[in-house]
Parts: structure tokens; C-alpha cells; sequence
């Protein structure tokens, strides 16, 4: 290897013996750099950049972001103008699921439900104390397509929409003394399959066929016509402790669920009943 | 000293009109280019049966299926790690062949040097070799020389157009694409891709040279590191070349100074200057010394592939060490040990993949659902990739805890059918009995086992399933 100094120019500058080599950048360097500055200018003016007291400098293109997701939110729905026609005139018990429009419910359903279902029925549709678990095989006012469709167009108990689901349970504190109360609790966790006390049995059985029966069924099936639960299941929209099946027996309890129908566009009804049924429950 | 005040600080670029040379290395890259230029160039042309409904192009990167095809090899999405360990590859491979042999890659494989390569040879057949380029340079405008450089831009054009159009052929059917292509159907992203290469590889290739790989590559900069002493690399014998002149006395050393060496650079260097940045280890400039060598009835290799360490035993009159003392050292064995675990791997994973692929979501949103008779369900989410060429029907079954059922969302059998060469999300139930041990206890380890019903192939996924004792 040559031990010699390289022939290189230096730029003149010297220090304690030290030079400055001269290696100069390539013009086109220099040039594209410019190109870079030039471009640049060039599109704070074609394009919003500069910033105003309020909003930015328009650009010479009118180029906005915010048109540009209308446009494509326009298109998506010009796209499934079609599919959404199709979902809301539909059938749902003889819609089929290889239908496009079945899966374009379940997936819209599934966004209707987390805007406008979970903050009671909890995201994942597990429902919470008071508020029914939508995944499980018991429905109060039925399970199926057209029954679930009708719940969710109608709503439970709200003073809006005449068509509305309707039932009420006499708070039970008003009609029986605290013993027969009791009683009728031990029936309850007697019909559910809990344990309970046999020596109040008897006394329970009857007054349940008096006052109960009526509603919930004589072996405590419940009704979905009028909306009563199933009292011989494992599930409890409030509970089937003693304490919680006693509060319940007192002082009666019910939920409201909003009209959806008055709020939500048809085929978003659609929607959101396919997603529900399709999430286990489904009769 | 010179004088600051008239020097820029930007230069222009000087021309370098590297001279034709011919020799062992010369006829090597010859032969690498061929080689090249044909596998870039026939590639995707070449067809691979798939059976129905697949491409049958043997390369393919097919974006909007989201598959990469290489032969019988598809990768998915979900696969991408072979794409990443081959990059990797290619990067250890880069370090092991500059650290054993220098620029290598630079002087004969790179896309830079291959096209640049193509398009002096062009410039050669169309305007002469370096004294009449230089010439020509020079020479006013004129009828002539608007002739041979219109031949020049206009050959060079037509190759940078079939480098840019070739490209796009990996990305689509090739002959289906190329009848669009020639019809003005093709997608614009078809024509913008072809439109920016064509560029790119007129500027690059034509005008800028050596101007890419000293300023805008990156790997010049890097290779250093990879490089030591016993690196063998193209070098000029100093100590057998020096002090050098035209005038034959006594005491000079081998080399002449007759230039041949720079004027074949397409680099434009002087190697006799020592290892510098921009030197790509092309060994022209050997093939080009070696011939004045015996000219001259001298030894060949004034110039030669060494490696500087040999330096010292040189000067005292020994023989260079042999090569393969140079290549082999513990540097270099770190490397190909590196390669070749990460091709073993790959190679492996490539042999374990199945053909159907499962992956098992547990919903953990609500963790388990009470029934109506207290047992206890959890829903999962399976994931069925069937990679088969047609619709496979694959049966879905839990084993685990004899208590478990398995049920499937929207079909009362256990069998479900996936397209060909699709993925389907299939929800599935677990469901244990009030009072069964997975019910009761918190968590349980199951298992899932996918049958493929066409082929008996099998394979599982473990999940668990969460009992009423779990929170
Ligand atoms: S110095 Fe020699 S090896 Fe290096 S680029 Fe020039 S011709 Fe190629
Ligand atoms: S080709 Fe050989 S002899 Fe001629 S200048 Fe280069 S090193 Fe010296």
C-alpha cells in the first residue's frame, strides 16, 4: 500500500499543520437539493400547509382531507347500496346465511351493538345485574330471528312505542305477610333445584299456584308471551340467591329497554338482530 | 497550496470513459451479467402447474391475494418470516462474501454494475472505444455526432424500457399482463411502475455510473467494517510496482505508469492510490495490467486479488500465503456458521408447515356463559387456512375432558368446508355440564383437532376452557 499523501486539493485551511481536504459534493447534489426546496414551496402552495389563526392556508387544489373520507365513505356506501336494500327489506327467518347480506349484517350488527347496546348489555354481550346476557339459551321474550327483531324495533316497557313489550310483577310485600314471603322464596329455590328449607315447602307450593302460577307457569317455566321468566333454570337476570330471590319477591323488579326503531334506520335493525342471534343464544 | 477562493465546493462530475479490456475476469463478468440479465429477464416467464384455480406462474407476487408463490413454495401472510429470514440471509451472505473477498457483490452481481456494464457496451459498439468517446465528447455538435448519440440514447432507452417492464411481470400473470400491457388495458400502477423504472435505469445506468455507488449506495459506507487485513481484495503490489516510470533504470519497479490500469476503472480511480471507498473489486484493472505485464515479459499480478496482510512476507520475497488460509478465518466461519443456521431453519420450517393451518382465538369476552341448565359454555373463534388447490372439508373436534362438546355456530354437524385457498373464521362452543369437572374447575387444557376429511391429515391447536371457578 502507498504510504504518500493523497493527491487530494485542500481547501487552504490550515491548523497546527492540520489541512482541511478538499472533496467537494457532486453538482447534481447541490442541484437536487434545490429541486427538493423548489418542490417544497411548490407544495405548500398547491396543497393546505401554512398555518392561519384559525385552520390552515387552502391550497391552490382545494385538496382537503376531510372531503376526501366523505368521498370515500360516499363510495363505500354507493358500493353496498345494493347489499343494504337487500338487508333491509329482507326476511331474516329465511334470509340465507351464504347470502352476502347476512354477513354484511352480522359485521354492520356488530358495530350497530357496540354504539348503541353495550352500555347496558356490557361489549361482549354478557349482559350484567339487571340487564339480560344476550349469549345465553334463555330468552324472556324469545330467542328466535323475528322475535328478537321485534324486541329490538319495539323496546320493553318504555312510554314511546304502544307496541312495546309489557309485563309487571306486583312488588309481593303489599299482598303477603313476611312468613308467606318467605315461603314462596323457598318454593323458588325449590323449583331451580337450590336448596331450600322442606319444612315451608308446602305452605310455598301453595301460595306460588295462587299468585305465581298465573305468570311464570305451574311447574315455573315462565312465559315468553308475557315476558316471565323461567324460574327452574340457572339463570337470574337479578340474582337467585335466597336474599336476591327475596328482594325480588318483595319489591319486583324490571328493566326498560328503549324503542330502536325510532332510532336506528331499518336495515340497522336487521342488522344488529342477525348479530345477536348469530352470538350463541339464537333459538 | 491552493487557492480557496476559486475552488467549489460542488463538483461537476467528470466523465469517465473506461476502456474496453479483455481477460480472465473480464470474460467472468461477462458471464455473471448473462446470467443475470437472462434470470431477471425469463423468470417470470417460466410456468409452474398448480392445479385449478392457482397461478400457474412459477414466481409470483401475487399483492392482492396476498401470496407469494417461488416455485412450490406459496407463502402466506401469516408466513412472512420466510420472506424475513431470507432477507436475512442475504444480508449475513452480504457480510461473508465482503468479508472473504471484498466488493464482490459490487464488481459482479449488483443491478447497478450489471446495467451499467450492459450500457457501456452499448456506448462501445455505438461510438467507440475510449479515444473516440473522448473525441466524440469534445467534437462539436454535429450531424454525425447527433447520429450516434441518438443511437446511443435510443438503444439505451429500449433497454431501460424492458428492465422497467420486466419488473411488473412478477407481480401479474405474465402473458396475460403483457397482452394488456401491448392492448392499453393494463392497470395505471402497471404503467407508472414501468414509466419510473424506464427512468431510473436510463439515468442511473447512462449518466450517473459511478455517481450511485460512491454517492447515493449506502454499502460503500458499511463494508469497511466488514473488511480486515486478510480480506482479499483487489490491491496494487507497491512494493514490487514502486518507484515506477516510464524510463526503464535499474532501480524502478515493475510498473510502468502507462495508465492502463486507471483507463479501464469505470470507476475512475487509481488503484495504485491504496484501497479506497469507491473501488468495487471489479479486477478490470487487473485483467488490464496483467496484459502490460506480459508485454513487457514481466510476472503477472502487479495488481492483483490480495490480501494486505500478506504485505510484509511480500516484501521479504516469499510467496503470498495461499487463499484459502485468507478465507478461511474465524470471521468468515461466524458468518456461513450464521447463513446456514438461518437457511437450516428455514428449510426446517418450510418441512414442519402444514398444509391446513389453525389458530384458535378463545373468546375472552365474557370469559364462559351460563345456560339455561347450568353448564357452562365458551365460545372460540378457529381459524382455518385450507392452502389446498380446492374446497377441503375438515372436521373440528375437542378432546380434553370427556365432559366437553364441541358444537359449531351455524351448522349442526362438525364438519365444516373451507374454499380453496381461502380462510375461514368458524366460531365453535365448548359446553360442559353443570357439575362436570371443566365446568366447575377454573381452567382446563384442551385441546382442538382439525381433520383434514380429504387427505386424513390432522392437525391441533391447544386452548383452555374457563369454569365457573375462575374470577
Ligand atoms: S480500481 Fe480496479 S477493481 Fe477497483 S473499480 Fe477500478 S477497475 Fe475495478
Ligand atoms: S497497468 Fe500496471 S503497469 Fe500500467 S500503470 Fe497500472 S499498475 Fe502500472
Amino acid at each position: 500500500m502507498s504510504k504518500k499523501k493523497p493527491d487530494v486539493e485542500t481547501t487552504g485551511h490550515e491548523w497546527d499543520g492540520i489541512e482541511e481536504l478538499n472533496n467537494p459534493l457532486p453538482r447534481w447534489w447541490l442541484y437536487t437539493f434545490y429541486l427538493t426546496i423548489i418542490w417544497g414551496i411548490g407544495y405548500t402552495i398547491a396543497f393546505p400547509a401554512w398555518p392561519m389563526i384559525s385552520g390552515a392556508s387552502e391550497g391552490l387544489l382545494g385538496y382537503s382531507t376531510r372531503a376526501e373520507v366523505a368521498a370515500d365513505i360516499a363510495a363505500v356506501d354507493a358500493r353496498n347500496a345494493d347489499v343494504i336494500a337487500t338487508l333491509a327489506s329482507a326476511d331474516l327467518s329465511t334470509l340465507s346465511r351464504d347470502d352476502p347480506a347476512y354477513h354484511f349484517g352480522v359485521a354492520g350488527g356488530a358495530a350497530v351493538f357496540r354504539a348503541n347496546c353495550s352500555q347496558c348489555h356490557g361489549s361482549g354481550a354478557q349482559g350484567a345485574m339487571g340487564y339480560p346476557n344476550l349469549l345465553d339459551d334463555d330468552w324472556l321474550w324469545g330467542g328466535t330471528l323475528s322475535e328478537i327483531e321485534y324486541t329490538v324495533r319495539h323496546g320493553i316497557r318504555n312510554e314511546t312505542d304502544w307496541d312495546a313489550h309489557y309485563s309487571e310483577m306486583p312488588a309481593f310485600a303489599e299482598i303477603l305477610s313476611e312468613e308467606e314471603q318467605a315461603a314462596v322464596v323457598e318454593y323458588v329455590l325449590a323449583l331451580s333445584g337450590q336448596d331450600h328449607d322442606a319444612a315451608v315447602f308446602g305452605t310455598g307450593a301453595a301460595l306460588y299456584a295462587d299468585q305465581c302460577a298465573s305468570c311464570h307457569g305451574d311447574a315455573g317455566l315462565g312465559d315468553k308471551f308475557l315476558g316471565a321468566p323461567n324460574l327452574t333454570d340457572a339463570i337470574w337476570l337479578y340474582g337467585g340467591s335466597r336474599e336476591a330471590v327475596a328482594y325480588t319477591v318483595a319489591n319486583a323488579r324490571f328493566g326498560v329497554m328503549p324503542a330502536w326503531g325510532q332510532r336506528l334506520e331499518e336495515d340497522e335493525i336487521k342488522a344488529v338482530t342477525l348479530y345477536l342471534h348469530q352470538l350463541g343464544g339464537g333459538e | 497550496m491552493s487557492d480557496a477562493s476559486n475552488q467549489s465546493l460542488y463538483a461537476p462530475r467528470e466523465p469517465i470513459y473506461p476502456k474496453t479490456v479483455s481477460g480472465p475476469f473480464r470474460t467472468l463478468k461477462w458471464r455473471i451479467m448473462i446470467a443475470t440479465l437472462a434470470v431477471y429477464y425469463i423468470t417470470p416467464w417460466i410456468r409452474w402447474d398448480r392445479g385449478p384455480q392457482l397461478p400457474d406462474q412459477a414466481v409470483l407476487v401475487d399483492l392482492a391475494g396476498r401470496r407469494f408463490y417461488w416455485f412450490w413454495i406459496e407463502i402466506w401472510p401469516h408466513e412472512f418470516y420466510f420472506v424475513a429470514g431470507l432477507l436475512i440471509m442475504a444480508g449475513v451472505g452480504l457480510f461473508l462474501f465482503t468479508s472473504a473477498l471484498g466488493r464482490v457483490w459490487c464488481g459482479y452481481a449488483c443491478p447497478q454494475t450489471v446495467w451499467t456494464d450492459l450500457f457501456l457496451l452499448v456506448e462501445r459498439r455505438v461510438e467507440g472505444d475510449r479515444n473516440a468517446q473522448i473525441k466524440l465528447a469534445r467534437a462539436p455538435w454535429s450531424l454525425r455526432k447527433a447520429r450516434l448519440r441518438g443511437t446511443k440514447w435510443g438503444i439505451w432507452l429500449l433497454i431501460a424500457l424492458c428492465t422497467g417492464g420486466a419488473w411488473v411481470f412478477y407481480f401479474a400473470d405474465a402473458p396475460t399482463l403483457a397482452r394488456e400491457l401491448v392492448t392499453l388495458n393494463a392497470a395505471p400502477v402497471a404503467y407508472s411502475t414501468i414509466g419510473i423504472l424506464t427512468a431510473t435505469t436510463f439515468i442511473f445506468g447512462g449518466f450517473m455510473r459511478e455517481q450511485v455507488c460512491i454517492y447515493m449506495c449506502p454499502w460503500p459506507r458499511i463494508q469497511a467494517a466488514m473488511m480486515d487485513d486478510d480480506t482479499l481484495t483487489v490491491a496494487y503490489r507497491d512494493w514490487r510496482g514502486e518507484p515506477r516510470g516510464k524510463k526503464r533504470v535499474e532501480t524502478a519497479g515493475d510498473c510502468i505508469d502507462c495508465m492502463a490500469c486507471v483507463n479501464v476503472c469505470p470507476m475512475g480511480i487509481d488503484i495504485r492510490d491504496g484501497q479506497q471507498m469507491a473501488c468495487i473489486t471489479c479486477a478490470l484493472c487487473i485483467d488490464a495490467c496483467d496484459d502490460i505485464m506480459k508485454k513487457i515479459g514481466k510476472p503477472r499480478g502487479l495488481v492483483d486479488y490480495l490480501a494486505l496482510s500478506d504485505e510484509p512476507r511480500e516484501r521479504e520475497g516469499m510467496a503470498p500465503r495461499p487463499y484459502w488460509k485468507h478465507v478461511l478465518r474465524p470471521r468468515t466461519m461466524i458468518y456461513t456458521a450464521l447463513w446456514s443456521l438461518c437457511g437450516v431453519a428455514l428449510v426446517f420450517a418450510l418441512f414442519i408447515r402444514a398444509e391446513i393451518d389453525v389458530t384458535v382465538a378463545p373468546i375472552r369476552n365474557p370469559q364462559f356463559v351460563t345456560l339455561s341448565d347450568g353448564s357452562i359454555r365458551n365460545a372460540y373463534d378457529i381459524r382455518l387456512r385450507n392452502k389446498h388447490g380446492e374446497d377441503r372439508p375438515f372436521r373440528i373436534r375437542a378432546a380434553g375432558d370427556l365432559a366437553l362438546r364441541a358444537e359449531l355456530e351455524g351448522t349442526p354437524y362438525e364438519t365444516v368446508t373451507v374454499t380453496a385457498n381461502e380462510t375461514r373464521l368458524q366460531r365453535v362452543y365448548l359446553v360442559a355440564p353443570r357439575g362436570s369437572d371443566p365446568a366447575e374447575a377454573d381452567v382446563t387444557d384442551i385441546r382442538f383437532w382439525i381433520e383434514d376429511l380429504a387427505s386424513g391429515e390432522r392437525v391441533h391447536a391447544d386452548s383452555i376452557f374457563n369454569g365457573r371457578a375462575l374470577r
